[in-house]
Parts: structure tokens; sequence; C-alpha cells
């Protein structure tokens, strides 16, 4: 039995963890993996929700999160790779061909 | 003993997720990230559903992990010493940006939480097992193929065009 403050302030942290990675790092990548780890974070308020109420929904909400997630990493990563063939790096600093 | 597992699991994410976002080598940081998704599913066990943890495990450490390793490895990045230079001004604006947005959405929970009827020690806030919800498979299949049977169409389609463009985005030429 946890209050459910506990595990909204956890999740809060592992977003704020997740919003550092993008924010800190350069590596394409583990950019991407800080994505997944915000989307872990909101599914963990969605589960801590669901158990609160007392209802299903927020746990299906879940899944939709986890397909969203995949299809996210599937194109990322292949971005990624045709990047890194086009400009032999993945670092976000010099990927500035969308600046202005 | 519900406590004493909550803040294990709860210690090991976010030390592991600092660990992930601070390490140098990206290899270990996929791994570290693989520890914070392991003692998330450890949460998923302790809200009562199963089936979302075990999905959880199976999608994230056997698929999307393996997918992370492999482009790793593939592009075989190597580190440069030009690139590190100037990185402290970022990071420590990162740090203060990071650092606000925890103190407002803690206070923000914290507000909510306090000052609303279920607050500290009401029986409402708490969760866990004793919950009457069950994530058991046969519920979970039983809400996804009625009352979310479209979304769940919707879903596959999804994965399917994604499965589509990242071949399509792994090929060499286009003709």
């Amino acid at each position: 039995m946890m209050p459910l403050a506990h595990y909204l302030i956890l999740s809060a942290m592992l977003f704020a963890i997740g919003v550092a990675g993008v924010l800190l790092r350069r590596n394409a990548i583990v950019i991407f993996m800080s994505i997944e780890l915000m989307l872990n974070a909101v599914n963990l308020t969605f589960v801590a929700f669901a158990a609160h109420h007392g209802s299903l929904e927020g746990q299906i909400f879940v899944f939709f999160v986890m397909v969203v997630a995949a299809a996210e990493v599937a194109v990322g990563l292949a971005l990624m790779v045709a990047i890194f063939r086009l400009r032999e790096t993945v670092f976000v600093d010099e990927l500035n061909l969308m600046k202005w | 003993m519900q406590p004493i597992l909550f803040y294990t699991f709860a210690i090991l994410a976010v030390a592991s997720a600092v660990a992930m976002v601070l390490h140098r080598n990206p290899v270990y940081s996929a791994i570290f990230l693989i520890l914070t998704l392991f003692s998330l599913a450890g949460f998923f066990v302790l809200l009562n559903a199963p089936f979302v943890a075990a999905v959880h495990i199976i999608v994230y450490a056997g698929a999307i992990m393996v997918l992370f390793l492999f482009v790793i490895m593939l592009l075989n990045l190597k580190r440069d010493p030009v690139r590190e230079a100037g990185k402290i001004r970022r990071r420590f604006l990162g740090a203060a940006l990071v650092l606000t947005l925890l103190l407002e959405v803690s206070a923000l929970i914290g507000a909510t939480y306090f000052l609303s009827g279920t607050g500290a020690g009401g029986r409402d806030a708490h969760v866990g097992l004793q919950s009457n919800v069950s994530g058991s498979t046969a519920d979970i299949g039983r809400a996804l193929f009625t009352t979310y049977l479209l979304p769940f169409e919707v879903a596959s389609v999804l994965l399917l065009v994604a499965m589509v463009g990242a071949v399509v985005l792994a090929k060499r030429k286009l003709h």
C-alpha cells in the first residue's frame, strides 16, 4: 500500500531525467533512449492511476503507448542509419540540415 | 513488504536512469536503460498489472533494446575530443531546466495531493495490491477486443506502416 503521490513523484523524476537526456546528450541514439524513458514514466503514471481508480483503462492505454514507442523506435533508428550513411555522424550538433 | 520493494525499485530505476543519461558509452546507456525498464516492470507487478509487466519486458528488453544495441554497434561511433569542447554551459543550462521542471511537477503533485479531500492518510490515496482491479490477461484481452477494438486495429495498421517505413528508409537507393 503505497500512496499514489509516491508513484507520481517517481514518474515525474523519471520524466525529468528523460528531459535531461534529450537536452544534454548529443548522440541521437541516446536521445531516442531518453524519449523511451519519458514514455515509460508516463506508462507508470497510467498504471498507477488505473490501480488507484480500480479501472482497467489505464492498463489498456499502456499498450497503445508501447505500440507508438515501438513504431517510433523502428522509424527513428532507420532514420539514424540513413543519416549516418549520408553524413557519417549521428551527433545532433552536426546535423544542421533543417537549420536556417 | 511493499514499501521495501517500492523503494528498492525506485532507487534502482532512478539511479540507472541517471547513469543512462550521464554515461559516455552508448552501449552502457542502453544496458542501464534495460535496468530501468526492468524495475518499471517490477512497479507494474506491485500495481497489480502482471500482464502489462510481462508485455513490458518482452517488448522493451526483448525487441526495442536489441534494436538499439544493434544500431549502436552497426554505426560504431567514435568519440571526438573536438566535439567535447564548450559543453559546460549547455550542461549547466540543461540541469537548471530539468531541476525547474522537477520542482514544478513535484509542487503540483504535492499541492494537489495534500489539498484535495483524499489527502494524506486518506484511504483512497493508496494504491496497490488491495485495489479490486486485476490486470489479468483475460480482462485485458476482453477489454481490448470489445471496447477498444478500433484502437487495437488502428495500432496494427500503425505498426505495419512503421515497419514498411523502416524498410524503405533503410534501403540504400529508391527506384
